[in-house]
């Protein structure tokens, strides 16, 4: 077997994912990376985007992140997300459903307070919506 | 003594009062389950982004130019304390216990010289605050949806917050709160969250993490900058840390409310048995007169 990091997926709510993983690719501000043991220690910032769990070689996971922080070290490689999805979990009208959630909120601002954090729930949409039809590409 | 007939009124009062004590425990005990589950659930990001921002801080400890957030702003002035209460009562010491604590620091921090704000998050604890402290209240929140704590709700609280902290209002922020560590045990916590230090709540359960302590000096690459990175990370760590403080101050309230509302319960039972007793011996003296009464006026014959 590979060497393994360990990886660990937290959200607010919940720790959602804490298991050994041969490789992680995080969407960080600056660029996706990918995080393999013995990977020199860094703090990046993460976008809205799509964590990449490889397993025995091949991607086992995928989940969608709507931003947050991600702390790697030599042995570890920790996600502080705000949120997170599972991609094999989420269906596309629950995503249809969210981006309509998040047009109405568009809409309905009032003041730039509110329609700036419409538009970016609206973002979080989009990206949401093609990172899961991406997924469905990919199994396809 | 009183009439049989007040007795019987009596009895049946405290019978009601008791059925409604128990029925708030049932429900208490079942919410606390929820609201204990979500405050655990929440402990693990809270840690880790500490541990997280701990590794930053030593890294830019002592250089020009941190940001306030972390560093202060150079003054020990003004104080914020933001109380987090129960919007309801019938739950014991909870309320008073965190208000009693809020009350001492205020005090303590005047005798220091010191300027102190209030900002209050929950019904009860401003009502009592306001009859003392009613210049200093600078801001209160109320809402609290019936489904327990929400993120957002705590954003709000938290953006308050950082929003007086940018316009100067404050130098040094700390959250009274309640500390839940069973149903019949929570502590009250003062906790720093501006400028931020790492919190002795946090460290209880980190059994677990103690092994990674030499890593908290390591070298860190930055991505983009440590700027950035810290003036992304130490808004959203208020935030947690208030949404932190907000789920273990609702489960202590509701493992509060559970062993009060037992309390009563058990009070009420008491109570009840020595009324139908006190009832009982009322009717048998009652009959026993009316014996003698019946028995004497025959014998008079």
């Amino acid at each position: 077997m590979a060497a393994t990091t360990e990886f660990e997926l937290v959200s607010p709510g919940r720790l959602l994912l804490s298991e050994p993983v041969e490789m992680v690719v995080v969407p960080g501000t600056d660029g996706d990376f990918g995080a393999l043991p013995q990977h020199a220690p860094m703090l990046s910032t993460v976008r809205p985007g799509v964590i990449n769990i490889y397993k025995g070689g091949r991607v086992a996971r995928r989940l969608f992140v709507a931003g947050g922080f991600a702390e790697v070290t030599q042995e570890r490689c920790t996600v502080l997300a705000d949120e997170a999805i599972d991609l094999a979990e989420i269906t596309p009208a629950e995503v249809q459903q969210r981006l309509q959630a998040a047009d109405d909120q568009v809409k309905e601002a009032r003041n730039p307070e509110e329609k700036a954090a419409a538009d970016r729930a609206r973002g979080l949409a989009q990206a949401l919506a093609e990172a899961a039809s991406a997924a469905a590409h990919a199994h396809a | 003594m009183a009439s049989l007939k007040d007795l019987r009124a009596r009895i049946s009062s405290v019978k009601s009062t008791r059925k409604i004590t128990s029925a708030m425990k049932m429900v208490a005990a079942s919410r606390l389950r929820r609201a204990q589950e979500a405050a655990e659930a929440a402990r693990p990001y809270a840690q880790r982004m500490e541990r997280m921002l701990s590794n930053l801080a030593a890294s830019v400890a002592g250089q020009a130019g941190a940001p306030p957030l972390l560093a202060g702003t150079g003054a020990d002035k003004v104080h914020l304390l933001v109380v987090m209460t129960a919007n309801r009562g019938l739950c014991g010491g909870f309320n008073s216990s965190i208000v009693r604590a809020a009350r001492h620091r205020v005090l303590e921090l005047r005798a220091q010289g010191k300027t102190v704000k209030l900002l209050c998050v929950g019904r009860k604890g401003r009502d009592v605050l306001k009859r003392e402290f009613a210049d200093d209240i600078i801001g209160t929140f109320e809402e609290q949806g019936s489904k327990g704590i929400t993120y957002t709700e705590a954003d709000r609280v938290a953006q308050d917050i950082l929003r007086r902290f940018e316009a100067g209002e404050f130098d040094t922020c700390t959250l009274v709160y309640n500390r839940f560590r069973s149903a019949i045990s929570q502590i009250v916590t003062l906790q720093q969250v501006v400028p931020f230090l790492p919190s002795p709540a946090g460290n209880d359960n980190q059994g677990a993490h103690g092994g990674h302590e030499a890593e908290a000096h390591a070298l860190y690459e930055y991505e983009p900058s440590e700027e950035a990175i810290l003036a992304d990370l130490l808004p959203k760590c208020v935030g947690i840390q208030v949404y932190r403080g907000l789920l273990e101050n609702y489960a202590s309230e509701q493992g509060a409310r559970m062993t009060a509302m037992d309390n009563a319960t058990r009070n009420a039972g008491e109570m009840i048995k020595k009324l139908t007793l006190t009832y009982n011996r009322t009717r048998q003296a009652q009959i026993t007169k009316e014996l003698i009464e019946i028995i004497s006026g025959a014998e008079a014959l």
